[in-house]
C-alpha cells in the first residue's frame, strides 16, 4: 500500500513500499527505512519521522525512541560529507584523537557533529567502527579511510571537496 | 477444561507446587516470599531491566532474574543470601548514582520502593564520585509532572500507558545512561490523563498536579470508597487531610487493587474529587426572600420553610401537584428514602430522575433469569465479548480497560458493532460499522429475525462467529431501549452461556432505577399499582396510579399544575433545557453542592454533601452493589439522607417510620462510616438531645439498607461481604416484572460524557477543566446530575 503523499522521491517511495512487505511485522522495516530516508533527505527530519510512522504503522514517539537510540541515525542535518573519527581503544592508541583534532582544526568545527558553514563537512567522534586492524580509522559517509595520518586525512578532505564541485 | 499442569520446586527450603508457566517471582509471592522488583509489574510485559529480583537457582551459572524465569520441576531456589544481597546492593548503588536523594520533599518519600530497598540493603555509601546530572522538573500536562533525575528507568510507566491504556504516550529515548522517559508531544503529553503512569512509578519521578508537594503519605487518612462519576463504579482510595472546613481529599488511587477495577482508574476517579473544595461550594441554606433574592439562612429556618410549604401544597392541591426529581449520584439508601418520602409523605408517584439506560426494560426482558447479568468483572475473563453501541473508552473507561486487558492477556475475542470508529476497534477481532439508527435492525438480524439490515460478507461472518462462541458477554449502550433491548436480551438468552449488561452513565444510575426513583415502579421494580406490600410496611396508604415522568412534570409546571418540585442532586433545567418561566409558579426546593441552573431558580437551596462525604451503597450499571464510605467532610453541608429525614419530620412524619432505626439488630454500629467521625459525632449530639439511642440514628443509612434488604429481594446480598469491601451482584433472578407495558416511554437521554466531562458535576472540576483547556477544545455541552 503506498502512502498517498510522500516527501521522498518516487524511487525511494517505491522502495519503501516494498520494504514494509519484506518482514513478518511491518515495524521491522523501521531502521532500514530511516537509513534510506536519511541518505536521501540528509537527516531524519520531523517529516521523515511522520512519514515513517505512517508507513510502519506505529506512533511518531515510537519512531523517535528508535531514532534516538542509534547514533548512526541523525536528528539534525549534517555535512554533505560526514567525517566520523574513531577514538576507541585501537584508534586512540594509534592517534585517533590527533586525527579528530586535526579535522576539527582544519575544518573549523569544534563541537561534536559541528557542520562547516558551507554545509560540506561535519565531524563526529565515534566509537569503534570495526576497522581496528587499520587504526586509526575514519568513516566518511559510507567510505572508510584507513591508517589515517594528518596528511592522508587532508588528501581525503580535498578529494571530497572536489567531488562536491559541480562538474 | 484441561487439567493444569503443576510443577514442584523448593524455595528457601519451602516446597512449592504451582501451575507450570508461573514466573518464579509470582510463585514465591504465593507462599509469602517477597522478591524485590522495580521493573516487574503483574499483568504487563516482562522487562528484565532492573536486576533487583536476582535469585540463586541451583545448577544455573549466574544469578537469575526471578521476574523472567518460569518455574521448572525440581528447581531449588535461594532468594536471600550474602551473594544476592551484595548484588542487589550493587544495583541500588548504581541507581542512586544519579539519584537526587531529595526524599524529604519528594511525593514518594515514605512509600517509595527505592527508599524501601535502600533501607533493606543499606546501599548508603557510594563509590561513584561524578557530579549528579540535574534536570529541572517538567510539567507534561495538567495531570502529569516529570522529575527526570528521580527516574530509575524501570519502564513501568511506558508499559502501563502502552499495553494497559493503549495510549502509547510514553517512550524511552536515547540509550544507556542518557536514556530518558519522553512524552509523545515532545515537551508535553497528549494522552488520556489517567494517571496510571504516576501511580505505577516505583519512585517519585512521575508526580500528579493534584497531589504534588501537598502532603506526606503518613499524614493522610485513607478511605476506600466508590468513584462518584461514571456508571462503572470503580473503587478509589481517597487520601484525606484535616483542613479548615472539615477534611479535604488530596489524593485518589487504588494501589491496593482491592476493588472491582483492579489497577484501573481514569482521570475522574483519580483526580476529579476537586469539586469538593471549590470556593463557590454552597455551605449555607439559601431561601428566596420577598425581594426575590436567595439569601443565606439557618438550617432550622430553611427546613421549617420547606416542610411548611410542601405540607400546604399537599393539603390544598394534593400529592398530584408535587413532583420529585432524584439523582444519579446519591446512594441507594438516599434514593430509596426519597421515593419513600415521595410516596408515603408527599403522597405522589410523580418521581423520576434523568434516565440514562432502560433498566426496567432490561430486567423485564431478563424475566427473572439467574446469572444472565454481566458484572464488570465478567469483562476481564470472558473468552468472547460483544460491544454494541456506546464508546467505552470515553464513557465506561473501566470497562474499556477490562476489555483491553482481557484481549491482551487472555486472547479474548472482541466483537464490535458501532456507528462510529471507536478506539476499542483496535482490540476487536471483528467489527462492523452500522448507521447511527441501525442498531434495532442489526439486533433483529443477529437474532435471526426479519430485518431491514442488509448483511454484507463481513456482517455474515460476524454473525456466524458470534453464534459459534461457546461463551459470550454483551455490553450495549443506550442505543438499545424498549423493544430493541427486549429483542437483544431475548436473543442473548438463547445463546449458550451469555450474559448482558446495559451501559448507563452515572455512578448510581442503576441504583436510582432499582430503588424506584421512577413514576411507575417501586423499589425492586414492583409496579406502582401493586404497592400493597410497601404500604403495609410503611404503615400508610400509597398512591397506586403511576405518576408523571420528568418531562410530564415540567409540562405540568408550565401549565401551572405543579405546586411544588423537590429536586435532589440533579440539574434538570440545564439537562432538559427548561425555560425559567416554566417553574415560575412552582415552589422549588433544590439540594445540591452548587448554584446550578436549577438551583438558581429555586425557592430554597439546601447545601448537600457529595458521595465522598457520606456512607451507604451504590450499584453500578452492571448491577454490582458496593459500599460507599465517608472519606471527607465539609462543614455546613448535610447528606441528602439527613435532609430528607428532616424535611419529612417537619411535615409531621415520624422519623421512625421513615428510617427503621433501632429496629432489629442489623443496623450499623458505626463501623461503616469510614475514617472521619465528624458526622457520627454531630449526630451523637443530636441523638443525645433527643433521647435516641446513639449509633442507631434516623440518619443512619444502614438502617434504611436493612429495610431495602427486607423489601427488595434482589438486594438480598451478603452484608458481611459487602462490608468487607466486596462487590456483590444484584440478584436479577429475584426481579419479576409482570405485564411490562410494551409502549412504556423509556425517556432515556444519554449524557454522552467524554473522558473529561461528567455532567454538571464535571463542570465544577478544576482538573477536568484544565485538561480540556490544554487540549483547546471548548468544554462540551454537558449538563445535569
Ligand atoms: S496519564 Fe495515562 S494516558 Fe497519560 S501518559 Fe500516563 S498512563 Fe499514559
Ligand atoms: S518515570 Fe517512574 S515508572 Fe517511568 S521509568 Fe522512570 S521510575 Fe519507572
Ligand atoms: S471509569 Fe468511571 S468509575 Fe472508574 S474512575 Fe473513571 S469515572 Fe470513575
Ligand atoms: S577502535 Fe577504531 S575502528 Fe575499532
Ligand atoms: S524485577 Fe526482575 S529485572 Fe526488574
Amino acid at each position: 500500500m503506498s502512502t498517498p503523499t510522500t516527501i521522498f522521491s518516487a524511487e525511494l517511495a517505491a522502495r519503501l513500499d516494498r520494504l514494509v512487505t519484506l518482514y513478518p511485522v511491518k515495524r521491522s522495516a523501521l531502521i532500514p527505512m530511516l537509513l534510506y530516508a536519511q541518505d536521501e533527505i540528509g537527516y531524519c527530519s520531523d517529516a521523515v519521522v511522520a512519514e515513517a510512522a505512517v508507513r510502519v504503522g506505529i506512533t511518531e514517539l515510537d519512531v523517535r525512541n528508535v531514532l534516538s537510540y542509534y547514533s548512526m541515525l541523525r536528528q539534525k542535518p549534517l555535512g554533505k560529507f560526514h567525517i566520523q573519527v574513531c577514538t576507541n581503544i585501537s584508534c586512540m592508541l594509534r592517534g585517533g584523537y590527533e586525527i579528530l583534532e586535526h579535522c576539527q582544526h582544519k575544518l573549523g568545527v569544534h563541537e561534536n557533529k559541528g557542520v562547516t558553514p558551507d554545509g560540506l563537512f561535519s565531524v563526529e567522534e565515534v566509537e569503534c567502527i570495526g576497522a581496528c586492524c587499520w587504526a586509526p580509522a575514519v568513516q566518511v559517509n559510507y567510505d572508510y579511510v584507513e591508517d589515517v595520518t594528518p596528511a592522508s586525512m587532508d588528501a581525503a578532505i580535498d578529494k571530497y571537496r572536489q567531488l562536491a564541485r559541480p562538474q | 477444561m484441561a487439567e493444569v499442569k503443576t510443577v514442584n520446586l523448593t524455595v528457601d527450603g519451602k516446597q512449592i507446587t504451582t501451575p507450570a508457566g508461573t514466573l518464579l517471582i509470582d510463585a514465591c509471592k504465593s507462599v509469602g516470599i517477597e522478591i524485590p522488583a522495580f521493573c516487574y509489574y503483574p499483568g504487563l510485559s516482562l522487562q528484565g531491566a532492573c536486576r533487583m529480583c536476582v535469585v540463586r537457582v541451583e545448577k544455573m551459572p549466574k544469578l537469575q532474574t526471578a521476574c523472567t524465569t518460569p518455574v521448572a520441576e525440581g528447581m531449588i531456589v535461594t532468594t536471600e543470601s550474602e551473594e544476592i544481597a551484595q548484588s542487589r546492593k550493587g544495583i541500588l548503588e548504581l541507581l542512586l548514582g544519579n539519584h537526587p536523594l531529595d526524599c524529604p520533599v519528594c511525593d514518594a518519600g515514605g512509600q517509595c520502593e527505592l527508599q524501601d530497598m535502600t533501607f533493606k540493603y543499606g546501599a548508603s555509601g557510594s563509590n561513584y564520585v561524578e557530579t549528579k546530572n540535574h534536570k529541572e522538573e517538567q510539567q507534561w500536562s495538567p495531570v502529569v509532572f516529570f522529575d527526570r533525575p528521580r527516574c530509575i528507568l524501570c519502564y513501568r510507566c511506558v508499559r502501563v500507558c502502552g499495553e494497559g491504556m493503549d495510549v502509547w504516550a510514553l517512550g524511552v529515548q536515547n540509550r544507556g545512561s542518557s536514556s530518558v522517559i519522553a512524552p509523545n508531544g515532545g515537551d508535553h503529553l497528549d494522552c488520556e490523563e489517567c494517571g496510571a503512569c504516576i501511580d505505577i512509578c516505583p519512585v517519585g519521578a512521575l508526580t500528579s498536579g493534584a497531589y504534588r508537594y501537598k502532603t506526606r503519605p503518613w499524614e493522610m487518612n485513607h478511605t476506600a470508597t466508590i468513584c462518584t462519576h461514571c456508571g462503572d463504579g470503580c473503587k478509589t482510595t481517597l487520601g484525606t487531610r484535616q483542613d479548615n472546613a472539615g477534611s479535604e481529599i488530596v489524593r485518589g488511587d487504588n494501589r491496593d487493587k482491592s476493588g472491582i477495577n483492579g489497577d484501573f482508574l481514569c482521570i475522574k476517579g483519580r483526580y476529579s474529587f476537586d469539586f469538593a473544595n471549590r470556593e463557590d461550594r454552597l455551605t449555607q441554606p439559601l431561601v428566596r426572600q420577598a425581594n426575590g433574592k436567595l439569601e443565606p439562612t439557618t438550617w432550622e429556618v430553611a427546613i421549617e420553610h420547606v416542610g411548611k410549604r410542601l405540607r400546604e401544597v399537599r393539603q390544598t392541591r394534593g400529592g398530584k401537584a408535587i413532583g420529585v426529581i432524584g439523582s444519579n449520584r446519591t446512594t441507594n439508601e438516599e434514593n430509596y428514602l426519597l421515593q419513600k418520602f415521595a410516596r408515603m409523605v408527599l403522597q405522589t408517584n410523580n418521581i423520576d430522575h434523568h434516565r440514562t439506560a432502560d433498566y426496567p426494560a432490561l430486567l423485564a426482558a431478563l424475566g427473572g433469569a439467574a446469572n444472565k447479568a454481566a458484572s464488570l468483572r465478567d469483562f476481564e475473563k470472558a473468552p468472547a465479548m460483544l460491544v454494541l453501541g456506546n464508546d467505552p473508552t470515553e464513557q465506561h473507561p473501566a470497562l474499556a480497560w477490562n476489555i483491553r486487558t482481557n484481549v491482551r492477556t487472555n486472547r479474548s475475542r472482541l466483537y464490535l458493532a458501532n456507528h462510529a470508529d471507536i478506539k476499542l476497534r483496535r482490540q476487536a477481532k471483528a467489527a462492523i460499522e452500522i448507521p447511527a439508527h441501525g442498531y434495532g435492525a442489526l439486533i433483529r438480524y443477529l437474532a435471526g429475525q426479519e430485518s431491514e439490515f442488509v448483511p454484507n460478507d463481513t456482517a455474515t461472518k460476524f454473525r456466524e462467529a458470534l453464534l459459534a462462541e461457546p461463551e459470550l458477554v454483551i455490553a450495549f449502550g443506550s442505543e438499545f431501549r424498549g423493544r430493541d433491548l427486549e429483542t437483544l436480551v431475548a436473543w442473548a438468552l438463547t445463546l449458550p452461556n451469555c450474559k448482558v449488561a446495559a451501559l448507563g452513565d452515572y455512578v448510581n444510575s442503576r441504583g436510582a432505577a432499582d430503588m424506584g426513583v421512577l413514576p411507575d415502579f417501586l423499589p425492586g421494580y414492583a409496579p406502582a399499582a401493586e404497592g400493597a406490600g410497601f404500604a403495609d410496611e410503611y404503615g400508610a396508604p400509597l398512591p397506586t396510579e403511576p405518576g408523571m415522568n420528568l418531562v410530564q412534570m415540567m409540562d405540568a409546571a408550565g401549565r401551572g399544575e405543579l405546586g411544588a418540585l423537590y429536586v435532589v442532586g440533579s440539574n434538570p433545567v440545564s439537562r432538559y433545557g427548561v425555560e425559567p418561566a416554566v417553574l415560575a409558579n412552582t415552589f422549588v426546593v433544590v439540594q445540591d453542592m452548587f448554584l446550578t441552573e436549577t438551583a438558581l431558580l429555586a425557592d430554597v437551596v439546601l447545601p448537600a454533601a457529595n458521595l465522598y462525604e457520606k456512607s451507604g451503597t451504590v450499584t453500578n450499571t452492571y448491577g454490582d452493589i458496593q459500599l460507599v464510605k465517608k472519606a471527607s467532610d465539609t462543614s455546613g453541608v448535610r447528606t441528602d439522607f439527613e435532609m430528607i429525614v428532616r424535611i419529612a419530620d417537619k411535615m409531621g412524619a415520624r422519623a421512625q417510620s421513615m428510617v427503621p432505626f433501632g429496629k432489629g439488630l442489623r443496623a450499623d454500629l458505626g463501623q461503616s462510616r469510614g475514617a472521619q467521625s465528624g458526622e457520627a459525632d454531630r449526630h451523637a449530639v443530636w441523638l443525645a438531645a433527643n433521647n435516641y439511642e446513639p449509633k442507631l440514628s434516623p440518619f443512619d443509612p444502614f438502617a434504611t439498607f436493612d429495610e431495602i434488604q427486607r423489601l427488595v429481594p434482589s438486594y438480598a446480598i451478603s452484608r458481611f461481604e459487602l462490608f468487607s469491601g466486596a462487590d456483590k451482584a444484584m440478584r436479577t433472578d429475584l426481579v419479576q416484572i409482570a405485564n411490562f407495558p410494551a409502549d412504556r416511554a423509556d425517556l432515556v437521554l444519554p449524557a454522552n460524557d467524554t473522558l473529561f466531562t461528567s455532567g454538571t458535576l464535571g463542570r465544577y472540576s478544576k482538573v477536568l477543566h484544565e485538561v480540556m483547556e490544554s487540549r483547546e477544545t471548548s468544554p462540551a455541552e454537558t449538563a445535569a446530575d
